[in-house]
């Protein structure tokens, strides 16, 4: 099988950017993922940077998507999944049992591979979340954190007249910033995408990676994607995942043309089989 | 390397590869035309070689519109694209091998039949080196063989040192008697050809590297080249 990856090919030459950063906001050492009997994830260890943006690729069910669901402990709703190893936010461990797993998805927010907007107005889909937090006091206040949730989000423009209208009225790329409105609204620091883009047509794919480019200048951003060019275009920070392995992590840059591992070049190229 | 799941594209990069094998093959052929054409005084052979040349520059556009082609359907990654950006730069750097063969050609007519031979040993000795170098660089390049390239790239040195001496041994020519000046002149454009002719396939040698290593080659090729501050002028010769 494949030789799992060690500590220090964690931050290649490979990646300087992110070495020059200095500072990681996600950290994972020697994750094992499992469901039931089955292992997802095998001995992941990474580092990722702050205010930039670090996509996960590879193949179906290589342990990517289940890899981004543990950094807000999102496996905990699956009865048979288990996680070992440590995964720290800030330096604090997410799976210690005296965490509280609702701040904990407020700070590490999620937006998912379909538009899921609650069925209700678009100003109670981005307020919620700030009222049940508590993070405004008065109606004005709240107001105030959805308007600037949703400019945010790049969609006050398109949707400044009609707040009150159902969330699920709007486009399919509308709904996804709103759903990115919508983790915006509690204030969180690190943004989890789970194929964001994958539902949606050109234009407002390029719409979402416009808005994922401005959110990078502050929060920490990691998005899972199938599409190679998308990750190419939105990242700083490549990860490349195969058989439940990390097999390479680095310099976008450098890993759409020049990669380091075979596997990931044969990947990236077309070429897997 | 393993193949791509889709064909076509396998087919894609094959096609161009194949394509500048036929435009290296070809300028192989013009450059030792030119060569013979100049040694020979052969003025028909010399304007097939002016002729022919445009039958290079057709290809050059063939693997261009091919490579933009390839690019705008496949968006390459990785080494497939530096396999077309390479075979973009390498079609550009044949196409000007091309150039200076033509160049070459064309000076024969300026040749009279009665040039002494020594003359033109001197630029015949060099457009064989050149044409070595040419070969063993199309043959890396086919082979995608980076160590070849740089031995091509390091052989260089020599027709540069090649090209220092002619360029003394011509002056000394034409300090001779005045009336060689206008023959050596050519010969001089001729000799510069073949060592531009070297440069080009160092080009390619470095475009190799990159391919097959990802990374730009670092150091700088030692240039030998020293004739562009080289004189030999009536002070030296007072001196004698």
């Amino acid at each position: 099988m494949n030789a799992p990856v060690h500590h220090q090919t964690l931050v290649t030459p490979a990646h300087p950017k992110a070495l020059a950063s200095g500072q990681f906001k996600v950290t994972a050492r020697d994750v094992d993922v499992y469901y039931g009997e089955k292992q997802a994830i095998k001995d992941l260890s990474i580092d990722i940077p702050d205010r930039s943006v670090s996509a996960f690729i590879g193949p179906s069910g290589c342990g990517k998507s289940t890899f981004l669901r543990c950094i807000n402990r999102m496996n905990d709703t699956i009865p048979t999944c288990r996680v070992t190893g440590d995964i720290k936010v800030d330096g604090n461990d997410i799976y210690d049992p005296n965490i509280d797993v609702v701040q904990l998805r407020a700070k590490v927010g999620m937006v998912f591979q379909k538009p899921n907007p609650f069925p209700k107005s678009i100003y109670e889909n981005v307020a919620y979340g700030p009222r049940i937090h508590g993070l405004a006091t008065n109606k004005t206040e709240l107001d105030e954190i959805v308007e600037k949730s949703l400019r945010k989000a790049g969609l006050w423009e398109e949707v400044k007249d009609r707040l009150q209208h159902p969330g699920t009225g709007l486009s399919g790329g509308q709904q996804q910033r709103l759903c990115i409105a919508r983790a915006i609204a509690v204030n969180p620091e690190v943004i989890l995408m789970d194929e964001p883009c994958s539902a949606l047509d050109p234009i407002a794919t390029a719409r979402i990676e416009e808005l994922i480019d401005e959110l990078r200048q502050n929060y920490c951003i990691v998005i899972v994607t199938h599409s190679m060019q998308q990750a190419a275009r939105v990242s700083q920070l490549t990860a490349f995942f195969h058989l439940g392995t990390l097999v390479e992590y680095g310099d976008t840059d450098e890993m759409f043309t020049a990669p380091q591992e075979k596997r990931t070049q044969d990947y990236i190229t077309g070429r897997f089989g | 390397m393993s193949d791509h799941i889709v064909k076509s594209y396998d087919e894609d990069l094959s096609q161009l590869k194949t394509m500048l094998a036929q435009m290296g093959g070809l300028v192989e052929q013009q450059l030792d035309d030119a060569i013979d054409a100049l040694t020979r005084r052969d003025t028909a052979l010399a304007d097939r070689v002016i002729q022919n040349d445009e039958r290079v520059d057709v290809l050059e556009h063939q693997i261009e519109e091919k490579a933009i082609l390839t690019i705008a359907k496949r968006q390459p990654v990785a080494r497939d694209l530096r396999e077309i950006m390479v075979a973009i730069r390498m079609a550009s750097d044949l196409e000007r091998m091309g150039d200076l063969a033509k160049n070459t050609a064309k000076r024969t007519h300026a040749m009279s039949d009665q040039l002494p031979r020594k003359l033109t040993a001197g630029v015949t000795r060099m457009g064989r080196l050149a044409q070595v170098e040419l070969k063993n660089i199309l043959d890396a390049y086919s082979r995608s063989d980076a160590e070849m390239a740089m031995e091509v790239w390091r052989s260089d040195e020599e027709l540069d040192a090649l090209y220092n001496s002619i360029f003394r041994e011509l002056l000394t020519y034409m300090m001779e008697d005045p009336r060689n000046i206008s023959i050596c002149t050519h010969l001089l454009f001729a000799a510069k050809n073949m060592e531009r002719i070297g440069d080009h396939a160092t080009n390619i040698a470095e475009n190799i590297h990159y391919l097959v290593n990802g990374k730009p080659l670092g150091e700088g090729r030692p240039k030998k080249d020293v004739t562009s501050a080289m004189r030999i002028g009536l002070e030296e010769t007072d001196d004698r």
